[in-house]
């Protein structure tokens, strides 16, 4: 940063930060430096979200070093000005703690690296830590070079799939015609991640960047972002990105006066699942309904509008200008066997740190879940197991925790890589319930055309239903596995074929919950609210009270050194006794 | 043109002033590439849905079957087809919100306002909608109410927050 830039203040305003008040925490920021006549020496910059929840995350920055804070609220901003913008001490009540730091230091961060650090809306910031110099050094170069240094890297689409990048920019480059299109994928659908939203919201040119470097290499000169419309802050940071960038010249005709141009458009979303696949979005760019169709031909042969079309993820395209400045070599040096380069995932659930955690392919899952998640939420809980890549992935369980994260071995345990969501769970949550649960997902979101994905899932989901009634039999489990077998390797696109995993996936390493479900139609987590009665058990019971206050209905009765009691008639089964009790004593 | 897309089912009168929104909105994007999604947003964001006397509208103009029109509005969740209520509630039923009771909430707050997912309480006050991710993990289970984020949500907290909004108007 250069010497004359004034002390700053950063608040993480993405969407994590906006949903926990940022924008009052900042009016108090603003209000305190009026007041006290301070105003010349701060500079509050609204960053994206750093990726770690701590409801407002503020990080003061000025000649002493930086300082994190943490649960910031409005009522604290008089505070941290008092003790630290005037008072040149801490205020400690805020004061980020271990586990923050744990959080952060455990993590490589590259595709994150600006992330919470930069003004998104300010294209200067971005240029001042090393952006677009890739995009120029990519111009420099032929796009056949620009190829070969992304195939050298073993960069692979971080959407799902993972085929390798380089392959196909060689593709959609080798395609015949004139006029070519890249698409940013950015239709993050998968409940529970959201890397590519926060990099959208907290560095927007660096996916713009690699689009542009995208369309050197492919022989495009336009590209699309399809982003999902459920998100506004991240389409409206875009839009700011695009126009800053046409005006200092990295988009537009003539790129750095390379004779190369490139614009770039928004597609907003309208809400379908089915349009992440990539025949299925590129259908919606055109204006109709998302629905997939058979590849071959493939995008880059045959994409938007019938030209060929290179389609990335964004984080696969946040990944390019780090490979274009530091070179294959950094970027496969970092990884295991095929995959190389870092992984970002969505870490959430029952696990201590929740947020965007970024490590280098062939971490571990325990080294991530233990190391920056920080173990278990509560001391009390207990791992049972970890959902990974959303509902085309797969539930394992604590056996599997030394699989390494790479595209292969992950495929091997049944999960997939997907789009990074990682759920952990502890013993609370009901395996039967998680795939009853992405199943009503999958169904609800199969665009309908092909007969496995449309009637089997439906089908697969009625009997999953059943068993959580209480009501399997043995042959419904020979059922759920023939069928998941059967769509997935007759679905047409990768939502079917992917949907029976986490049917599969729980039947394998949690065969005894769906046994306890059907042999002694009992749910052991206390989950599936059809197999419980709602009473208490008196031997297990402690006489705490703790249940009392959490039930909604009034439904409980307690007194000092006697038994709590559950009034059928008022109880609404809303299972908030049960998560509260520490003895399991409400079943 | 079929008939229905001529005539006012909701009963409301489309007026001259809608009728040269929609125009207006039709003619930016008569000559564009892929223009009927995006210009059934467009045409949402000026009333809250999509009445079917614009689409009657859009079908005519810019020579589309209707039935295709009909076929993206179903098709996408995003779209809405009639009027909803004056608060919108969103209910995250993501992967994290799940495990940490996202159902109950969405089950209470039906049972409370008497109405399912993707319609409104007979006072025109509250829409209930369940969303696939909001993306606020860290919070689940998470409910949103207008532009407003309320995090680790429980059902005592939710019943207060929809006195709150009842009493408010």
């Amino acid at each position: 940063m250069s010497e004359n830039k004034k002390n700053r203040i950063l608040i993480c305003s993405g969407t994590s930060g906006v949903s926990a008040g940022c924008g009052k925490v900042r009016s108090r920021f603003e209000e305190e430096l009026r007041n006290r006549g301070i105003e010349s020496d701060w500079e509050i910059v609204s960053v994206g979200d750093r990726g770690l929840f701590r409801d407002v995350l503020v990080d003061i920055m000025d000649s002493r070093g930086r300082v994190s804070y943490e649960y910031v609220s409005p009522e604290d901003v008089s505070g941290i000005a008092e003790s630290h913008l005037v008072g040149g001490g801490l205020f400690n009540e805020r004061l980020a703690g271990d586990d923050y730091k744990n959080f952060f230091e455990k993590q490589t961060r590259i595709v994150l690296s600006n992330c919470g650090e930069i003004d998104p809306d300010k294209i200067d910031e971005y240029i001042e830590r090393q952006g677009y110099a890739a995009l120029k050094k990519a111009l420099d170069s032929s796009p056949e070079e620009v190829i070969e240094e992304i195939k050298d890297s073993g960069l692979r689409g971080r959407g799902g799939a993972g085929f390798l990048a380089g392959l196909k920019w060689e593709f959609t480059r080798n395609a015949s015609g004139s006029e070519k299109y890249v698409v940013c994928n950015a239709d993050e659908g998968d409940p529970g991640a959201f890397m590519d939203r926060s990099i959208l919201e907290g560095d927007p040119h660096s996916v713009i960047e690699g689009m542009a470097i995208a369309g050197y290499a492919a022989g495009a000169g336009e590209g699309f972002i399809y982003c999902r419309a459920e998100y506004p802050l991240a389409i409206k940071k875009l839009k700011k990105a695009i126009s800053l960038a046409e005006k200092e010249g990295f988009l537009g005709d003539n790129i750095l006066s390379s004779g190369f141009s490139f614009r770039l458009n928004i597609k907003e979303g309208a809400g379908a699942f089915v349009c992440g696949e990539e025949t299925a979005l590129l259908a919606s760019i055109e204006g109709r309904r998302g629905m997939p169709v058979p590849r071959p031909p493939f995008p880059a042969v045959e994409g938007l509008w019938g030209k060929p079309t290179l389609i990335n993820n964004v984080e696969t395209l946040a990944n390019v200008r780090h490979i274009i400045l530091n070179g294959a070599k950094w970027f496969s040096s970092m990884g295991s066997g095929d995959s190389k380069g870092t992984k970002v995932f969505a870490l959430a659930g029952k696990v201590k740190n929740t947020g965007l955690v970024e490590v280098p392919m062939g971490t571990t899952l325990r080294d991530l879940i233990f190391g920056p998640g920080g173990g278990m939420a509560e001391r009390k809980s207990e791992f049972k197991g970890v959902q990974i890549g959303g509902p085309s992935g797969g539930c394992l369980p604590e056996d599997l925790l030394d699989t390494s994260i790479d595209y292969e071995s992950l495929n091997a345990t049944g999960a997939i890589m997907g789009s990074g969501g990682m759920i952990v769970m502890d013993t609370g949550s009901c395996m039967v319930d998680i795939a009853k649960f992405f199943l009503d997902f999958t169904v609800a979101e199969s665009c309908g055309k092909c007969v496995p994905c449309r009637v089997g899932l439906k089908r697969m989901q009625e009997v999953v239903e059943l068993i959580t009634y209480g009501k399997g039999t043995d042959s419904h489990i020979d059922f759920l596995r023939d069928m998941g077998n059967t769509i997935k390797n007759t679905a047409l696109c990768g939502l079917g074929n992917t949907a029976p995993s986490p049917v599969l996936t729980t039947l394998r390493y949690f065969d005894d919950e769906y046994r306890a479900h059907i042999d002694r139609r009992s749910c052991p987590s206390l989950v599936c609210i059809d197999l419980l009665n709602f009473e208490v058990n008196e031997e297990l019971c402690k006489k705490c009270g703790k249940c009392l206050p959490v039930c909604p209905s009034d439904a409980i009765s307690w007194r000092k050194k006697e038994f709590a009691r559950i009034d059928k008639d008022k109880c609404i089964k809303c299972r908030a006794c049960i998560v509260e009790c520490p003895f399991k004593a409400i079943e | 043109m079929c008939e229905n897309c001529a005539s006012s089912p909701s009963g409301k009168i489309f007026s001259e002033k809608d009728n040269s929104e929609v125009s207006k909105l039709i003619e930016k994007y008569r000559s564009k590439k892929g223009f009927l999604i995006p210009l059934l947003q467009d045409i949402q964001s000026v009333f809250g849905y999509v009445p079917q006397e614009a689409c009657g509208m859009v079908a005519r103009e810019l020579d589309i079957y209707p039935s295709e029109i009909y076929g993206i509005l179903t098709f996408y969740s995003q779209f809405y087809m009639e009027p909803r209520g004056k608060h919108i509630i969103r209910v995250c039923q993501g992967t994290a919100c799940h495990v940490m009771g996202g159902r109950e909430i969405l089950e209470f707050l039906s049972d409370e306002l008497g109405i399912e997912d993707g319609e409104s309480t007979d006072d025109g006050m509250f829409f209930l909608e369940r969303v696939a991710c909001l993306g606020c993990c860290g919070m689940a289970p998470v409910v949103m109410i207008d532009e407003d984020f309320h995090g680790r949500c429980s059902i005592g907290n939710l019943r207060k927050l929809v006195e709150e909004y009842r009493s408010k108007d």
